[in-house]
């Protein structure tokens, strides 16, 4: 057992237990609060796998941003003490078919699947070079999908002051 | 300079030398986690009885003056009383949010206080996407004010919490806007780095008129994010009582009160980082005597020094300037500081591309 073994492990665990938590509990809000956790996680083992940039985009945008986003809007459209109801039995069978068949798929694809050998080089990805492949025009480089999605955020922010505004 | 790695680099040799080097580096982690901990509570209590002791001199009081000499055991007095009042549960409230939500904020705030370079070769998380990590981790804090807010069952302390979220989240585009702004100047994220860079001159200096611009925005945009000075209205006590944490008392209460403190310090040591030198010394390019005199003051003392002076230029903003409503607030951010630096961003550009920094 490696000290990397052993971080991944908790970091694994604790994913898991927070994404469990997540769907199972009956208030809205503690839900918003464990998908936070997981979140958390998910930076946890970008940062392990020594992507630093990925790990601080994740906490800033996802912790910080959409659950945030999420904890507001929660806050603005529910009271304290809003309960969900139970589960009726069917809707429960059928939530859980459908994980183990998630489950089944997901498990099949990853053991089949021939992964490719890792040319994966030690050390942090200088942000310089992702900063070129984000903005570049040549092969393997991303300014084109940057651009249509500012647009569509452009438009998601139109739609919403067009909804929004008083008249 | 004395590079503090040395240090460093024996204590892990020492280690290593004795045990497997797992262990070795647990066993460090564990060391330089308790050794944030005890330098995170170290300031907060520095900064309470310094808020204490400048606000008195501008109401030309004394300040705490009995407990020990110039009162300086006065804070220690009032941190133990903090530690043995009782925890009071509320009927009716989500007791595990409600729980929670200090240590959220606490751990955003420790999270970004561990970036801070505070001597050469002593930043514990250096990345080299630095200071955004450090604004990601103190963007958390707001989810812990939100949750506390809600949490706690309570009218005012919902309100409250709405007006600090909105005002976080708010403020927090105009902090981003200006410290890119230094990047762009930069071209480096590190913390550490950044510091090396200002070796021939503080950026405030290399960067001339948009470094200046920044910095007042950085200033305005950073004392509104730790909801302070003219911007602390979300605790506004003749409105709000105490805005989101008006139902916590004892040491939950205490975290939220530590950790407003340390955040206005890091809001300061990052102001005093990228645009005073961190660290570095006052290099004058050209007067080399002048230089190696000022290289015999450790970095720790410039570090400190410059991070306390700009906390002193706050404190003064906030018991100088009555408060802002709540309209104004977002009308400051969103009208005037949001434009203002995105045009302070394309000029800072304009002057890179050309060169006409120094």
């Amino acid at each position: 057992m490696t000290l990397q073994l052993i971080v991944f492990i908790v970091l694994a665990l604790f994913i898991a237990v927070c994404s469990v938590l997540a769907v199972t509990t009956s208030r809205i809000l503690r839900a918003a609060t464990y998908l936070l956790f997981v979140l958390f996680g998910t930076a946890g083992i970008y940062f392990q796998l020594n992507y630093s940039f990925l790990g601080a985009v994740q906490l800033l945008i996802y912790a910080g941003g959409i659950t945030v986003l999420y904890v507001f809007s929660i806050l603005l459209t529910s009271s304290q003490g809003d309960k969900a109801e139970k589960l009726k039995n069917g809707k429960m069978i059928a939530g859980a078919v459908s994980t183990l068949a998630g489950l089944v798929i997901c498990l099949f694809v990853m053991l089949k699947n021939q992964f490719l050998p890792s040319h994966f080089v030690h050390g942090e990805l200088d942000v310089r070079t992702i900063g070129h492949t984000l903005m570049g025009m040549e092969k393997y480089q991303y300014v084109l999908p940057f651009e249509v999605i500012s647009i569509l955020l452009l438009a998601c922010i139109v739609g919403g002051i067009l909804i929004a505004r008083k008249r | 300079m004395f590079d503090f790695s040395i240090v460093t680099q024996w204590v892990h040799s020492l280690l290593i030398s004795w045990m497997p080097e797992g262990l070795a580096v647990f066993i460090e982690c564990l060391a330089i986690g308790v050794c944030i901990m005890l330098a995170y509570a170290m300031i907060a209590i520095l900064m309470i009885f310094m808020e204490r002791k400048v606000c008195a001199a501008f109401q030309c009081r004394l300040g705490p003056m009995r407990v020990g000499p110039q009162g300086t055991i006065q804070v220690f007095a009032d941190v133990f009383k903090m530690l043995i009042k009782e925890i009071i549960t509320i009927r009716h409230a989500d007791k595990f949010l409600y729980n929670l939500a200090p240590y959220i904020v606490i751990l955003a705030s420790i999270m970004a206080f561990s970036c801070l370079p505070f001597n050469k070769g002593m930043e514990v998380l250096d990345f080299n996407v630095g200071i955004f990590f450090l604004m990601a981790a103190s963007s958390i804090g707001v989810v812990g004010i939100l949750l506390a807010g809600w949490s706690s069952n309570n009218k005012y302390s919902l309100i409250g919490a709405m007006r600090s979220g909105a005002q976080m989240i708010s403020y927090e585009l105009s902090v981003g806007l200006s410290i890119l702004t230094i990047v762009v100047l930069t071209d480096t994220m590190q913390l550490s780095e950044i510091v090396e860079r200002q070796a021939d001159g503080w950026f405030l200096f290399k960067g001339h008129i948009p470094a200046c611009i920044a910095f007042i925005i950085y200033l305005i945009a950073g004392n509104a994010e730790v909801n302070r000075g003219p911007f602390d209205l979300p605790e506004a006590e003749s409105e709000l009582t105490a805005g989101y944490h008006t139902e916590y008392s004892g040491m939950h209460f205490g975290l939220f009160y530590v950790a407003e403190f340390v955040n206005l310090f890091i809001i300061a040591a990052v102001a005093a980082t990228i645009f005073l030198g961190g660290w570095m010394p006052l290099h004058i390019p050209g007067l080399d005597g002048f230089n190696a005199v000022m290289d015999f003051i450790p970095g720790v003392i410039w570090f400190f020094g410059k991070s306390f002076f700009v906390v002193w230029l706050l404190m003064w903003i906030k018991w100088t300037f009555p408060r802002l409503r709540i309209d104004q607030i977002l009308t400051l951010e969103w009208k005037y500081l949001v434009p203002i630096g995105l045009c302070n961003l394309l000029l800072m550009v304009i002057i890179v591309v050309f060169k006409l920094h120094f």
